[in-house]
């Protein structure tokens, strides 16, 4: 066996590294570390020229091993990876060591503590790289077939995007129909085209698209596999209508003698019934016995609907049916729930009747919704004088969510616009800041602004329906500081808009350990870089799209139900993906059977084998994460590349007393 | 008789539990009587320690070594035994990792003499006498090995040649060893003469999908007798175990408290065991494993049972200050398995 030939590359990443760690010091120590045979500092490792420096070095000095002293391996691991492959160098017998963020970012002030830690991490890097094993990625065919959840506006954007491409792709959808929270929108700012207008040719497409399977009213109860191949089971909820036979006639709703409050599209200001189709142009066409309300299900009695039902479509017995679906890629497009105002009670949403959501306005003024567009108080006739809108309900409020809700300030101008025009009301729009940050957004500001809607900065501390005089006297009074001018203000007017935030799903958590994504504390999933992979999550073979990422309007939306469309399209495009080799398995010559690790994975990878009696991984279900690694008592299961051998010996490394030549890092940072 | 290879055997801190042991192989001790020629065995044959200082250096060819290091003289015959054998043997869970009397490294050695001398219930010393290392008599001065604060096992003092665990070793394993020497077959130096996989592979009970929502004592349940006791509670070390008992104490309905300690090259049982056991504590909050937790009194008894001198933790934190004598500091040499 030839001897290990370490070369050490340590990055001055211009003044991030360099800045408080001493890089020519550290390279020139390095070369003391067993096996090193060169070490060199440049000012940029990532770029061109210092991935060169890296496989010139490995052919001239035939290094067998490779250690990049940098940035965090999230960022760059791959990029040295792939340079020592270029130069023939397995990319496994590669390790980095990070000393931007866990050295030079840390200890700014501190050149010789960050310098000593450096020292610890670059030798961790050496002892743990010269017991790496060359190790080949695992190929894995790719499902062409793609999963969309949510048949939101980002859902349908992406699915169309691939169908049309050619593949196949199923979109699950809660709701009975596709369209999503647009589809309760009149009208969009800020061209002020109808919603319905330019949402449902695209729900139609989606529906009469051969490569498009939808499956509405359904949920996703179990996500099994990885990227290329996924196994999703989905629950299809009964609908209690055949969706083979039903042609969509809507006799049976007209029949129907239920009248149900609608909670979900018209948001609780009109009413559906029991059988219903929740809008006219809903796709799929086909409608959904509500079986909570239906007199039938309630009284075992009734059943109008089955009897005038010309198409014999109705089934009361119809079950809950469980799919199973085997698909490549998933993008998730669960969008967002509206914040709910009820939490800022001195807004008095719910207990003083003409204070509305945002939602609530879209229905009023929407010209098929509950009003037929007339805008009018809660008793559902009266014209409000005078309409107050709070921005910022909710949003950019330490008490609820710290985040700006993006759409807000388009949205309130939007209703400023619509109130204006249909009741020539008296406008007031109470901000904090106005944020009309797009393209032709600050020109409908503008026009708004000309329009003579009042704009008041500051935000409101309470509605009220307590009059301080008669002018004031059956009014709702909005209670404000305007920070322009300095004074307390009191606004008495008909009607209140609450510009409420959006929020992440309620379920936002559970989805994403359904799907394995990461969501961050306010519960929006995270990509996986903020700004140079938006669309992507830490999950291979798993996309975000739309406002379950994040808040954001229907142009960002759509332009990132395209991205992650685009992305599942080259990842299909490639036919087969290779996988991480970092997996685990078990020395069946060493383990007992004793079954400690057969409940664990967290991805069904370990099967018992009752004969010979050993338990045994799947790699191609195994994502390396090392729970059973570390559970198994003895120790007959190894996660490669993270072998007791490579943990121990990175740990002896980064154990080295520095302190015979100056400070050790702990008495320094003590 | 001067051509068969010369035997040792020494008690060192221990029960005496491998002495029987070793005469436990019945007629087959004459095998080994036939074999070697033993040269020393102060449980059995008068010899003196300085019988054995005056032997040539190296010229016993095997000493099994069992007990634990806890005192000077422990150490002492150690470094005496080392230096006068070619193959030294830690025999025995106490010299392998310290064992039973190395669980003292849960005290100091100043709370043990106060409980053992003073506080324990049936100690009656009003006036507080404890052992002194010297003691003047008509006679002239008598002297006391010193006690260690911390027990170590015998690869912590001096280089040892092999390993045979148990508490005590059983018959089979002692024939292994000693079949292994006959032969020559010797395992490379360093190596656990034994099985490397755990002692569930030899229990014949059944076991299932592991989740433990509560544990039980012996007492508390009278276990299935076809079902693995750790499916039913009952705590059983046996999963991070070397085999070589053929589960005697699983077959009887005990747990295994783990005698023959963890596999080839794991670095602490007791981790290895706790990791184990935490990953199928049935409970989702920190509460409910708390609770679960709470039906296992003792858990360092548990989890370190026989490893803890051995272990990556070897004792209890010392006090600020607390000092080793130089004794206990000298040679530290972490066991190769």
């Amino acid at each position: 066996m030839t001897e290990s030939r370490v070369g050490v590359y340590v990055c001055h990443c211009g003044h991030n590294i360099a800045g408080a760690v001493d890089v020519e010091h550290l390279s020139e120590w390095a070369l003391d570390l067993p096996q090193v045979v060169v070490a060199r500092n440049y000012q940029f490792m990532c770029a061109g020229t210092g991935q060169e420096l890296i496989e010139n070095d490995i052919r001239e000095y035939g290094l067998t091993h490779v250690v990049v002293a940098s940035c965090s391996p999230h960022m760059h691991e791959k990029t040295f990876r792939n340079a020592c492959e270029r130069a023939g160098l397995n990319a496994y017998l590669f390790e980095m060591a990070n000393i931007r963020e866990h050295a030079s970012w840390v200890h700014p002030n501190n050149r010789s503590a960050a310098t000593s830690k450096a020292k610890a991490l670059v030798s961790a890097a050496v002892h743990r790289v010269l017991k790496h094993q060359a190790l080949e990625p695992m190929r894995v065919d790719i499902q062409p077939t793609t999963l969309v959840v949510g048949g939101g506006i980002a859902g349908i954007q992406a699915a169309l995007e691939i169908a049309d491409a050619g593949y196949p792709v199923y979109v699950v959808e809660r709701e009975p129909s596709i369209g999503g929270h647009m589809a309760q929108f009149d009208k969009t700012f800020p061209t002020l085209d109808c919603a319905a207008c330019i949402l449902t040719p695209k729900m139609f497409d989606a529906g009469a698209h051969p490569n498009i399977t939808l499956l509405t009213y359904s949920e996703i109860e179990q996500v099994e596999g990885s990227v290329g191949n996924f196994r999703v089971t989905v629950r299809r909820k009964a609908r209690k209508v055949r969706e083979d036979v039903c042609t969509g006639c809507g006799t049976c709703w007209e029949k129907c003698p239920v009248k149900v409050v609608d909670g979900v599209f018209e948001a609780g200001l009109g009413y559906r019934k029991a059988i219903y189709r929740p809008f006219p142009q809903a796709v799929p066409k086909y409608p959904v016995i509500d079986v909570e309300n239906c007199t039938y299900f309630k009284t075992e009695k009734c059943r109008a609907c089955e009897r005038y039902c010309p198409a014999s479509a109705i089934d009361f017995e119809m079950q809950d049916e469980i799919v199973t679906l085997t698909v490549g890629n998933i993008i998730l497009a669960t969008g967002y729930d509206l914040f709910d105002p009820r939490r800022i009670p001195q807004y008095g949403y719910g207990r003083l009747p003409n204070v509305f959501t945002s939602l609530e306005f879209e229905r009023l003024t929407n010209a098929a919704g509950p009003t037929g567009g007339k805008i009018t108080l809660r008793d559902g006739e009266t014209e409000p004088r005078s309409v107050a809108i709070i921005h910022c309900v909710g949003s950019r409020d330490k008490a609820y969510n710290e985040y700006c809700s993006a759409i807000c300030c388009m949205s309130s101008l939007k209703f400023a616009h619509l109130a204006k025009e249909k009741t020539n009301a008296e406008i007031y729009n109470f901000y904090i800041d106005m944020r009309p940050i797009a393209k032709g957004y600050e020109e409908f500001y503008h026009r708004i602004l000309a329009e003579g809607v009042h704009f008041i900065r500051g935000r409101v501390a309470e509605i009220t329906d307590a009059a301080y005089g008669p002018e004031e006297a059956g009014k709702l009074v909005v209670v404000a500081e305007d920070t322009l001018i300095g004074r307390q203000r009191r606004v008495p007017v008909d009607m209140v808009i609450l510009a409420a935030g959006l929020e992440p799903r309620r379920d936002s958590q559970a989805v994403s350990h359904l799907f394995g994504v990461g969501c961050g504390d306010s519960g929006f999933f995270t990509e996986r870089h903020p700004k140079l992979d938006p669309v992507a999550t830490v999950t291979e073979g798993i996309y975000i799209a739309g406002a379950c990422q994040g808040p954001k309007d229907i142009p960002d939306t759509v332009a990132q139900g395209a991205a992650a469309a685009a992305r599942v399209l080259g990842v299909i495009s490639r036919k087969q993906v290779l996988l991480e080799p970092v997996r685990a398995s078990i020395d069946e010559s060493r383990c007992s059977g004793c079954r400690v690790c057969n409940n664990l994975c967290p991805y069904n990878a370990i099967e018992y084998l009752a004969e010979p009696g050993v338990s045994r991984v799947n790699a191609a279900l195994c994502k390396g994460c090392g729970t059973c690694v570390a559970a198994c008592p003895s120790q007959a299961i190894t996660g490669a590349h993270f072998t007791f051998d490579q943990i121990m010996a990175e740990i002896d490394g980064i154990l080295i007393d520095v302190s015979d030549r100056e400070q050790s890092p702990i008495e320094v940072l003590a | 008789m001067a051509d068969k290879p010369k035997l040792a055997l020494y008690w060192a801190s221990s029960c005496g539990g491998c002495e029987i042991a070793v005469l436990g192989l019945h007629e087959k001790i004459l095998d080994v009587a036939a074999a070697f020629d033993i040269v020393f065995w102060p449980c059995v044959m008068d010899m003196k320690y300085a019988d054995v200082e005056a032997l040539e250096p190296g010229s016993i060819d095997v000493c099994l070594f069992n007990g634990a290091i806890r005192n000077d003289e422990n150490a002492r015959m150690a470094h005496l035994l080392r230096e006068k054998s070619k193959v030294l043997i830690a025999f025995g869970s106490c010299a392998v990792g310290g064992a039973i009397p190395g669980l003292a490294n849960f005290s100091s050695r100043d709370e043990m003499f106060e409980w053992i001398y003073y506080q324990s219930p049936t100690t009656e010393n009003p006036s507080r006498v404890f052992p002194q290392r010297r003691t003047d008599v008509a006679e002239g001065e008598l002297e006391l090995p010193a006690f260690w604060n911390t027990v170590k096992a015998l690869a912590q003092v001096v280089p040892v040649d092999y390993y045979l665990p148990g508490c005590p070793p059983e018959v089979q394993s002692i024939e292994l060893a000693v079949n292994a020497l006959v032969s020559g077959a010797v395992p490379p130096s360093g190596a656990v003469i034994g099985l490397n996989i755990a002692v569930c592979d030899e229990c014949p009970r059944e076991r299932q999908d592991k989740k433990i929502s509560r544990f039980y004592r012996p007492q508390e349940i009278i276990p299935d007798p076809a079902i693995c006791l750790l499916d039913q509670g009952l705590f059983c070390a046996g999963v991070a175990t070397r085999a070589g008992c053929k589960a005697r104490c699983p077959q009887v309905g005990m747990g295994c408290r783990g005698c023959y300690g963890p596999l080839d090259g794991v670095y602490d049982h007791g981790a290895r065991l706790l990791s184990a056991i935490a990953s199928i504590i049935d409970a989702d909050t920190p509460e409910e494993v708390e609770a679960v937790l709470d039906t296992l009194p003792d858990p360092a008894g548990y989890f370190y049972r026989y490893y803890l001198p051995q272990s990556l933790l070897r004792r209890r934190a010392r006090e600020n200050g607390q000092k080793q004598s130089a004794a206990e500091k000298t040679p530290v040499a972490t066991p190769t398995n």
